[in-house]
């Protein structure tokens, strides 16, 4: 912890407090998805396909119906409307983003595990029964299942068009061709990552019920409670007859971004008209919900001797799976941040993302910025050691500052410290650590990263949150956040506390109910605290600014001169005079002045322009920073550990430095299972890795101690000037430990996980690219 | 449906006594969860493999997704919901874990307070490798783990101090009613 003592211009903002949520959490009170159950519930169950490619010749339920304690066996042709266009939970028309979204396959399976037939029972084990009793005759096909192979012209067709393709984008900036001829040194890589899973430790989860006043009512484990429009579109309801509540998750990270059990719940309790649950068990969610994508990913990257990037050229590939969801979206984030926080002249990238019979691929922690970020931290450690710089040397003559623009040309507007995070970072390893052993390898690696924070600009952001007080000054905020874990509703409890001079413990959040709080928008894309938070802080000072101008008229000062804290209400500079929160409320609400506001925040907002070619602000603004790691390979094994990982970022003003340090630690984290062990296999289609013994996340034993290192510039477009930290704590920790890892066996891996197997196998071998191997020296005249 | 074997059995759940009525094949999780409505322990893979299930049988940490029942009969169960301090409110170990932040979703929460009461019952003076080896059978997808060991360290320090261990706490023991 640094940064922690320096003073202050606010009584709770950047304090380290306990989170307000975690008291009930500590105690084992707080109520998840799963933890809650109605009278007369009855357990639902979701027939998968077994197979990746098939057509559905016929579907046979008779069987499973007629069993004793079946109540419902849904299909696709019991969906009122089976195919939605599903702008996934966007409070504005999202332009050419839409994605198909089917509820129950119909006619053609397109990855296993895609969900076919719906059950509700009395019990989990007659719904299984059910399952097995369904009949469904399928006719396999072959399938594509390589993203490079699915896009040939003869590849098989995953969907119902005639091409792959979801989505294709480029970005243009001056002449690579030119630059690369002119060049002093050019390096050129191939790079690929696997598909990840998000190993919320809370499987998908929910319960709905039709309410008293016909309401059909679904409280589920979701980062979007504003799905409930697709459900009602689905339904064929009007919008306000379905509710959403989220509870506290146990974790999302973009997984529970898309739409998960909302929908076959809302079905079944609508035809059933009894509470219905459905929890999925953790092999049914690795193997049929959304994965991280997996790229193939192509970079050229040229700098002059001096140290300066001239030129980048990024060719990605991403497999969207059986179908798009938000892969259009995730692949937009990829190509504007494929460069990274650099500053290129010349710039060209084209990106793909093409429908597979993979298991469907879409939000991840990071957003598609991770997968490139790897790529592009790859390229600058094997530029640097061509040019015979060390990695922080050339990536210092290189950084973007404020005013630079990105490949898209946008001019970047906010602070920008990404120098100040890899000085600091690389610092913070401290004094080499000595091997063990002669087979042992010691290694250093950093990787600097960007990340949005907000929504695309396209989509015309916005979130709103009710702040009031209550007559004996405690106050109620309504702001319909989705509480995922990162201490979303208690940042809101803080700033709200801040700003009306008011303990946090008085202040209760309700949140993430589409009938009781203001929609607030999705929990995702680093987007809460900036978007509801500035909400917040809006709907705050209107009510401070009420009750100050209240006060200030009896105490017979100006406004400006009179102090809220603590609930009192003081005149700065006058000891004698001064009126308790209670008496200034009392007035305001005899005098009919409201207790409580309600507003709204937008974040800047675009067009969406009808063309492939990204140009412009795609976001709202970046977080920078810095990771640095040391490694310790054991070249007999191929064993990596990872001693000392290290993670810098401008987190613009901390709200609560114990959740901002938290999201820092937890990000990098799942960075270092991202370089070191993550990886969903699959073969055809199939997942072999259906389980926690073969898909390995991070274990206490396997990390160490995470240094944060938090500077504040106050130069972000959060609240109080902060930025936002969710997704960009884990995007450059991957690269820091793999470029780690290439400094210690003097060979660069170029696909991850960067595995003992793939580490052997390029130590044995010797044919791994080495950096010298793969890229060479332009003649001077060329 | 085949007429199934049910069985009688007593299990003593943070101090009370209940004669459960169960299945062969039901599951302690289920049991506690459904039949007890002592939603702490929480499913989080059902193999054994993530630690968010585990209870105290006997003082022993315990997977309760992988444990029948029956064959907790007669044994005394100790959950989330039976940790508390001296005084009824915060365990140290509670304590240090909010102080430290070692709580952002908390679905791992019960779990690794209850592994970490079982650690510094055994080694009231643990190292930070040897924290992080008690624990690893327990994944925390958010934290990076960080704030627990911090936590699990500072609840070391307080209860060398004098503080209570956890293991006297919540677990009145009483007369177990044989059937
Ligand atoms: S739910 Fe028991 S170990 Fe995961
Ligand atoms: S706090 Fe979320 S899994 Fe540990």
């Amino acid at each position: 912890m640094t940064d922690a003592d320096k003073p202050t211009k606010y009584r709770l903002i950047g304090l380290a407090l306990p989170r307000h949520d975690a008291l009930d959490k500590v105690y084992g009170q707080t109520k998840y998805a799963d933890d809650f159950t109605m009278p007369g519930t009855l357990h639902a169950k979701v027939l998968r396909s077994r197979y990746a490619a098939a057509r559905i010749v016929s579907i046979d339920t008779s069987a499973a119906e007629r069993m004793p304690g079946v109540h419902a066996v849904l299909t696709a042709r019991d969906v009122p409307r089976n195919e939605t266009t599903s702008k996934f939970g966007q409070t504005h028309s999202a332009g050419g983003f839409e994605g198909l979204y089917r509820v129950l396959a119909d006619k053609k399976v397109r990855y296993m595990g895609e969900a076919v037939a719906l059950v509700a029972a009395e019990t989990p084990e007659t719904a299984a029964q059910a399952l097995r009793a369904i009949d469904v005759v399928y006719e396999p096909q072959p399938g594509v299942f390589d993203p490079v192979e699915a896009l040939k012209p003869d590849a098989y067709r995953v969907g119902e068009e005639d091409t792959n393709v979801v989505c294709s984008y480029k970005v243009r900036k001056g002449d690579v061709d030119a630059a690369f001829a002119r060049a002093d040194v050019v390096v050129e890589n191939e790079y690929r990552v696997p598909f990840g899973d998000h190993v919320y430790l809370e499987p998908e989860s929910g319960t709905a019920w039709i309410d008293e006043d016909g309401v059909l009512t679904i409280r589920a484990s979701t980062q979007v409670i504003e799905h409930f429009r697709d459900v009602a579109d689905i339904l064929r309801l009007p919008h306000n007859k379905v509710r959403v509540i989220a509870p506290m998750l146990g974790g999302g990270f973009g997984g529970k971004e898309d739409i998960t059990v909302e929908a076959y719940l809302a079905l079944l309790a609508y035809r059933t008209k009894r509470p219905v649950k459905l929890t999925y068990t953790r092999e049914e969610s690795i193997l049929s919900h959304s994965k991280r994508h997996p790229y193939v990913m192509r970079y050229k990257t040229a700098a002059t001797a001096d140290g300066k990037l001239v030129a980048m050229e990024c060719e990605l590939i991403s497999d969207a799976g059986g179908y798009p969801f938000l892969s259009p979206w995730v692949l937009l984030y990829s190509t504007v941040m494929a460069t990274g926080p650099y500053k290129i002249p010349n710039v060209k990238v084209d990106a793909h993302a093409v429908l597979t019979n993979n298991t469907f691929t879409s939000a991840y922690r990071g957003f598609g910025a991770p997968q490139v970020c790897f790529a592009y931290e790859s390229q600058m450690d094997a530029v640097a050691a061509q040019l015979g710089l060390t990695p922080l040397a050339f990536r210092m003559k290189n950084y973007l500052h404020t005013g630079d623009e990105l490949g898209t040309g946008y001019a970047l507007e906010s602070a920008v410290l990404t120098d100040e995070t890899a000085e600091r970072a690389l610092a913070a390893l401290g004094e080499p650590t000595k091997p063990r052993s002669p087979w042992e390898k010691i290694g250093r690696g950093i990787a600097s990263g960007m990340q949005s924070y907000g929504r695309l600009v396209y989509l015309h952001d916005s979130s709103r949150s009710f702040v009031g007080f209550e007559l004996d000054g405690t106050v109620v905020v309504r702001c319909g956040v989705q509480d995922i874990g990162g201490g979303q509703t208690s940042s809101i409890a803080q700033i709200t506390a801040e700003v009306l001079g008011v303990s946090m413990q008085d202040v209760t959040v309700y949140f993430g109910d589409t009938a009781l709080t203001p929609l607030a928008g999705t929990t995702t894309a680093t987007r809460m605290l900036y978007m509801s938070g500035n909400a917040t802080l809006k709907a705050a000072r209107a009510v401070r600014d009420a009750l100050v101008t209240k006060a200030a008229e009896m105490l017979d000062a100006s406004p400006d001169r009179i102090a809220m804290a603590d609930k009192t209400f003081r005149v700065v500079g006058d000891k004698d005079h001064s009126l308790s929160l209670i008496e200034v409320l009392e007035a305001c609400a005899s005098d009919g002045i409201p207790l409580s506001n309600l507003a709204q925040f937008n974040a800047p907002a675009r067009e969406v322009k009808e063309s492939a070619n990204v140009e412009g602000q795609i976001h709202p603004d970046y977080t920078f920073g810095t990771h640095a790691a040391e490694v310790a390979v054991d070249t007999v094994t191929g064993q990596v550990t990872v001693l000392k990982l290290v993670a810098a970022f401008d987190v613009g003003q901390a709200i609560n430095r114990l959740s901002a340090e938290g999201q820092l630690e937890g990000g990098t984290a799942c960075g270092a299972g991202y370089a070191l062990l993550e990886d969903v296999k699959m073969d055809r289609g199939r997942t072999v890795t259906c389980a926690l013994d073969t898909y390995l996340v991070p274990t206490a034993a396997d990390l160490p101690d995470v240094t944060t290192i938090m500077i504040e510039s106050g130069g972000g477009m959060g609240p109080f000037g902060a930025k936002g930290i969710g997704e960009p704590s884990s995007t450059s920790s991957a690269p820091a430990v793999t470029n780690a890892v290439a400094d210690a066996i003097g060979i660069r891996l170029t696909r991850l996980p960067v595995s003992p197997e793939r580490i052997l196998t390029a130590l044995k071998e010797g044919q791994a690219k080495r950096d010298d191997a793969v890229s060479r020296r332009v003649p001077e005249l060329a | 449906m085949l007429t199934s074997c049910t069985n009688a059995i007593v299990l003593t759940v943070n101090g009370d006594d209940h004669m459960l009525v169960v299945e062969p094949n039901d599951l302690l999780i289920n049991v506690l969860r459904n039949d007890l409505g002592l939603t702490g322990a929480k499913y989080g893979c059902g193999t054994g493999q993530c630690g968010a299930c585990t209870v105290l049988i006997d003082g022993q940490p315990t997977l309760s997704c992988i444990t029948l029942a029956v064959a907790c009969d007669g044994k005394k169960v100790t959950t989330i919901e039976g940790i508390t301090g001296p005084d009824g409110g915060l365990h140290p170990i509670q304590e240090e874990f909010l102080n430290e932040n070692a709580v952002q979703c908390g679905f791992c929460t019960p779990g690794m307070i209850l592994m970490a009461g079982d650690l510094l019952q055994r080694n009231p003076h643990p190292t930070e490798d040897e924290i992080r080896h008690h624990i690893k059978g327990n994944i925390c997808r958010c934290t990076g783990y960080n704030g627990i060991v911090r936590a699990i360290q500072n609840a070391a320090q307080r209860m060398a101090a004098g503080e209570k261990p956890l293991e006297a706490l919540g677990t009145t023991v009483r007369e177990v009613v044989k059937r």
